[in-house]
């Protein structure tokens, strides 16, 4: 299927939840985010499209508008297509339900993007950290992070702005 | 005379332990040997690639590439300069392409041995190791003379490579593959044919099809369990379609389909495949200039791309947003072996501590890509 | 020298104990084998077939009771810090550690971003020798042990520490 045929079937099936948007490219489909975790099981379940393979979740800063974004790439085995989703989150509370039971890689792919930009996904059963310590405070990846003074005692060093040779 | 009360015990395993294949720690909940629930803790080695590549400009990013996935860094700039052609719409010419397939393909085999000897090493078989890492030496020496560097390369550069091939270098390498193919019968002596190798890994560790598709696991795991899915093939990226070679598929050959050995005989397969494709490009490799696409300053149009391609450990796949200035916004890498890790709780359950640590060299990991 | 002179036959070796204590430390140490990252592939190489380390007498061990020498092999991060004290802690004395590669060094490439990355093992482990490079050779590695064992060479144990 192509991706206009795509559209087509998840805009007949889930009318209000697919957002127009021109500034994404013709792969790309934007999705609201508080009923993701029915699109992604019709998704993976209906026969046409049969989604059965996540292949990455990226968390994004857009930098502008207080907004993070959730992007979604989708394959299909069966018939070879893809897609992929996008979700935006408010800055200060972003969440979305988790799909951690529809793909089984989206348990780690979810705590990955919460550790690195904190989009809490609502339903997952072990939301912690996964690659920083899980007293590590902030979150890495936004534009706008400071690192912590100290770790146990241990000097974390600044992120230095421009090329400083002492 | 009484009831004998068992409870759970927890093991810790890691995160320096010999047969863990880097810093991984795993909390393994036992009842006695046998094994009820596994959970790894990552995190050891994140050493903030992403972050790093926010604040260089897209040609600094390549020698963090290499890092990350250290045993196969050929493979890895590969997958970044492909991702970024695709963004920027540059054709290389031939002769890169020729050249990329050919590094790509020895740092598969370097790759594939160095994991099969460790995995002889982890069952209990030290002299696969040696022979294993003896040949491998021979295609780092070919690499040093082409660029310089044993272990991390820096060597694909977008729109080009750094190096051209020495003028002898193609002697040099039909040379090794003739002395290499036969050195493939006598690793099957040692080890695929070993009782002992046999028993420890046929029918330990099944994965079954649907459930790898559904936690991820790409390359020779997934094929192992009998799905055929190669990017090389699938979603053919550089000049792989005019290269003759066959995708070697598991098929229970000692035991369940899915299990350790398979994915153990699909690497040993695909050594081969890859010295077929490898005098392939040799013998129709075109003349020409390899510094002539090299663009002069990156600054890829505003928009964003997900490519992937075919690592020694599955699927490696790069996201990259661009926003129009010469530092990226956002480089995300989708590591193989993080996904393959994933299933690891769901496969062993059930089977003991020694073979944990069978399936865990089975899967082929290297801490450095899932931490990133 | 009088009384002793000419005394002894050819096959007697007449040495200060320091000098045989040094000796006899330095020309077999055990290596504890800490290979974090890409470091830890150059390790293995140099103890693998072409580069063998036990002809200058090291052998890897893997529980840090049975090792003399640390090599601390790739990048150490925060989350690592602790554990990599914890193990110094846990070996023998005598004990020294041998920094390989830049990231072990003092932060590698990863030093001016990395919120995570410890900027040199010395900070938390005192470090005898240094081996820089990314990776460094099996051959550099090789020199730094020799440099290591030269180290041990010249101490003196048996001696009080003047204060």
């Amino acid at each position: 299927m192509t991706i206009e045929e795509i559209k087509i079937t998840l805009t007949n099936k889930f009318s209000g939840s697919i957002i127009e948007n021109e500034e994404l490219s013709d792969k790309q489909i934007e999705v609201e985010g508080s009923k993701w975790l029915e699109i992604a099981t019709f998704m993976r379940d209906d026969p046409n499209l049969s989604f059965d393979q996540l292949e990455c979740i990226t968390g994004v800063d857009t930098g502008e508008d207080a907004t993070l974004q959730s992007r979604y790439n989708l394959h299909s085995m069966e018939y070879r297509h893809k897609v992929e989703v996008v979700i935006n989150h408010d800055k200060k509370n972003p969440k979305v339900p988790s799909i951690e039971q529809v793909w089984r890689i989206g348990d780690w792919f979810e705590r990955e993007t919460y550790d690195m930009f904190g989009i809490s996904y609502e339903g997952h059963r072990d939301l912690r950290r996964i690659l920083c310590p899980d007293d590590w405070e902030g979150w890495p990846l936004r534009k706008d992070y400071e690192g912590q003074e100290s770790y146990h005692g241990i000097v974390v060093p600044k992120i230095k702005e421009e090329d400083e040779w002492e | 005379m009484g009831v004998v009360q068992g409870d759970q015990m927890v093991l810790n395993i890691g995160p320096q332990h010999p047969s863990t294949h880097g810093v991984l720690r795993l909390e393994v909940m036992t009842d006695g040997e046998i094994v009820s629930e596994i959970k790894p803790h990552l995190g050891y080695l994140h050493r903030c690639f992403e972050k790093h590549s926010e604040n260089v400009t897209y040609e600094q990013v390549i020698p963090f590439t290499d890092r990350c996935d250290y045993l196969a860094s050929m493979n890895s700039n590969f997958g970044y300069v492909v991702a970024m052609e695709e963004l920027m719409e540059i054709k290389v010419p031939d002769r890169v392409e020729y050249i990329r397939i050919i590094m790509g393909e020895l740092n598969r085999v370097a790759s594939h041995l160095l994991a099969l000897g460790v995995y002889g090493l982890d069952i209990g078989a030290f002299t696969p190791f040696l022979y294993m890492l003896r040949d491998r030496e021979r295609i780092l020496d070919m690499f040093e003379y082409t660029c310089g560097a044993r272990l991390l390369y820096n060597y694909m550069w977008v729109g080009g490579v750094s190096h051209d091939l020495p003028k002898d270098f193609e002697k040099i390498c039909f040379g090794f593959l003739d002395y290499f193919e036969p050195q493939i019968d006598e690793y099957n002596n040692l080890l695929t044919y070993n009782k002992i190798f046999v028993e420890r890994t046929a029918d330990v560790g099944v994965i079954p099809a649907d459930v790898a598709i559904s936690y991820g696991v790409s390359g020779p795991n997934l094929r192992g369990s009998g799905v055929n899915w190669d990017v090389r093939k699938d979603e053919s990226y550089s000049i792989y379609d005019r290269f003759e070679f066959d995708v070697p598929v598991g098929d229970g050959k000692f035991g369940t389909l899915g299990d350790c050995f398979d994915r153990y005989w699909v690497r040993m397969l695909e050594i081969k495949e890859s010295v077929k494709i490898i005098r392939q490009a040799l013998k129709d490799i075109p003349s020409g200039d390899v510094h002539q696409a090299l663009p002069k300053k990156i600054r890829p149009p505003k928009g964003s791309v997900y490519r992937r391609t075919e690592s020694p450990r599955g699927d490696l796949g790069y996201y990259i947003i661009s926003d129009g200035s010469p530092v990226p916004s956002r480089v995300k890498m989708r590591s193989p072996a993080f996904t393959a890790l994933s299933c690891l709780d769901e496969v062993s359950k059930g089977w003991m501590i020694s073979d944990v640590i069978a399936i865990l060299g089975s899967l082929d990991i290297v801490l450095g890509e899932i931490d990133r | 020298m009088g009384v002793l002179e000419n005394k002894f036959q050819d096959n007697v070796v007449v040495a200060s104990l320091d000098k045989l204590l040094g000796w006899a430390r330095s020309t077999s140490p055990w290596y504890f084998q800490f290979g974090l990252a890409c470091c830890a592939i150059e390790m293995m190489a140099s103890a693998a077939s072409r580069h063998d380390l036990e002809r200058i007498g090291m052998m890897p061990r893997s529980s840090p009771r049975q090792a003399d020498v640390m090599i601390v092999a790739g990048t150490v991060t925060m989350k690592m810090a602790l554990r990599v004290k914890k193990l110094y802690e846990q070996m023998a004395d005598p004990k020294y550690v041998i920094s390989m590669g830049s990231c072990a060094t003092s932060g590698g490439p990863y030093w001016q971003h990395g919120y995570h990355v410890l900027k040199g093992v010395d900070l938390v482990v005192p470090v005898d020798v240094y081996v820089p490079g990314c990776p460094p050779r099996p051959e550099a590695l090789i020199e730094g042990l020799i440099k290591l064992q030269e180290k041990i060479q010249t101490e003196r144990p048996l001696t009080r520490d003047l204060v």
